[in-house]
């Protein structure tokens, strides 16, 4: 028998649910993240309208700003928490990180790389994904076709979107594709994970190409609007204003 | 000397820890390939006209002992089950990782699944002494065959060596593990119970340190059902976690 004190207890288990809960959470908001940021592609009353509607324009007549900070704070905390969980696979060691780089080149199996890359790219997440939670969490009234498109330019941050659009993109198709590896229960699990890689590679392909369309429409508005700056977006829609 | 066969270049790793005159290196062994060649017959073939003092382990040559496992071009492999018709010129071998050295090509397995049999408790626990006069007790077909199916593991360490969690963490009990506990746990002779065997993988160096690569389903030469297995594991103990395990 196992002594009491080695017993695992059921921690390890929950950590490691929670660790797939936050991602599957975290993965599934940047999805309508990417969607609705895109909304600028059909036009700026479009993106207006989206903004508007997150701040309960619609519910309560005015916008309450508030209520995306209120948002913007849980999914902050949900970073940081899955950033916690994530840490406990980490290679620490130099050694591991040795052995993980020659097994890798070794191996060339797909799977296996990907792994790293996920590794890399929730790495250099820790570091620019609190930028723009910082940035969203104290200025939630902000955003809009201008004011978004302002910052991305003039306010100098779009390489930092650009950067951070591969790595979210990189970090949560490959993650999504491991959850469903890991949890999932398939009648036939090798013609469901060749069907889920596609899946996974078809979603980095599509939001990759949508993100960067998204961003360079943001430039665009954001160098023409520049002589402007800080100029807030009046709709063009009747009967809102 | 057949002119359209093709000459191989087994570039082989070398080492005998135990020989203090040796040092790591790779040896280069030039080999005319014949008709239906395995790299365990090639290697044979190294060890009777180029080198004797080639170690490299074999039992059965047919994938059933699962003694000849190495890195075949960086993966792992079975050598006697690997057709040297399917590998380019130059096929690099090296012993599986993760397992002591022995000499060459030969790792000590037995060594590391002993240790990693004892610590998970993977034989059949009997609720009572077995009687070998009486009657066996009925099992169902199915039954028997799904505790057999999971029973084809030959312990060949290529899921261990195949592992990027099972490379970096020493303690990773791997797919040999987990797929042996959930032989186990199917049947009905084994008077362990859930929780028992939550205590045994239901943690970072069993079910949960597991990272879902599936290495260790692409490289078994058994194709056990690996990925669907460690995915139940995970899913029943993860579940077992949440509806509260008995007090320790």
């Amino acid at each position: 028998m196992i002594p009491a004190s080695e017993k695992p207890g059921p921690w390890p288990a929950r950590l490691d649910l929670l660790q797939s809960l936050s991602g599957l959470l975290l993965g599934l908001f940047i999805l309508l993240h990417l969607l609705f940021d895109a909304s600028i592609l059909l036009g700026k009353d479009a993106m207006w309208t989206v903004t508007r509607f997150f701040e309960g324009y619609f519910i309560f007549g005015h916008a309450l700003p508030w209520l995306v900070s209120l948002f913007v704070a849980s999914i902050f905390a949900l970073f940081v928490l899955h950033a916690w969980l994530a840490l406990r696979k980490f290679p620490t060691q130099w050694r591991q990180h040795r052995i993980y780089w020659a097994h890798m080149g070794a191996m060339r199996h797909e799977d296996t790389t990907f792994w790293f890359v996920q590794v890399m790219t929730g790495f250099g997440m820790f570091f620019l994904g609190p930028v723009h939670l910082y940035l969203m969490l104290t200025h939630p009234e902000q955003i809009g076709p201008y004011a978004s498109a302002d910052r991305v330019w003039s306010g100098v941050m779009w390489p930092l979107y650009l950067l951070l659009l591969w790595l979210v993109v990189l970090h949560g198709g490959i993650g999504l594709y491991r959850l469903a590896v890991k949890w999932g229960d398939y009648s036939d699990p090798a013609k469901a994970r060749r069907k889920l890689k596609w899946m996974s590679r078809a979603l980095m392909v599509f939001f990759l190409a949508l993100g960067m369309l998204t961003l360079a429409a943001y430039l665009k508005i954001g160098i023409e609007h520049a002589p402007n700056v800080g100029e807030p977006y009046v709709p063009s829609l009747k009967g809102v204003s | 000397m057949n002119p359209s066969a093709r000459l191989l270049a087994l570039h082989v790793f070398r080492h005998n820890p135990r020989d203090t005159a040796s040092s790591p290196r790779l040896v280069i062994y030039q080999l005319e390939e014949t008709p239906g060649m395995t790299l365990f017959i090639a290697l044979s073939r190294i060890r009777e006209t180029l080198d004797p003092g080639l170690n490299f382990d074999f039992v059965c040559r047919a994938g059933v002992c699962g003694s000849c496992a190495m890195l075949i071009n960086g993966r792992p492999g079975l050598a006697c089950r690997t057709l040297t018709a399917e590998l380019p010129n130059q096929i690099n071998l090296f012993p599986l990782p993760g397992f002591e050295l022995i000499a060459d090509l030969s790792v000590n397995t037995g060594k590391w699944m002993r240790g990693m049999s004892e610590r998970l408790q993977a034989w059949l626990h009997l609720r009572e002494e077995a009687d070998v006069d009486a009657v066996e007790a009925r099992m169902e077909p199915e039954l028997a065959e799904s505790i057999y199916e999971l029973d084809r593991c030959i312990e060949c360490g290529c899921c261990i060596a195949g592992c990027g969690s099972a490379q970096m963490r020493t303690d990773f009990v791997g797919a040999v593990g987990m797929i042996k506990l959930a032989r186990f746990r199917l049947d009905p002779r084994d008077a362990r119970n859930a929780a028992d065997f939550f205590d045994l993988i239901g943690d970072d160096s069993g079910v949960f340190g597991c990272m879902s690569l599936l290495a260790c389903q692409d490289v078994c030469p058994k194709q056990l059902p690996l990925q669907s297995q460690i995915a139940y594991l995970r899913r029943s103990m993860a579940r077992q976690a949440l509806n509260g395990l008995p007090p320790a």
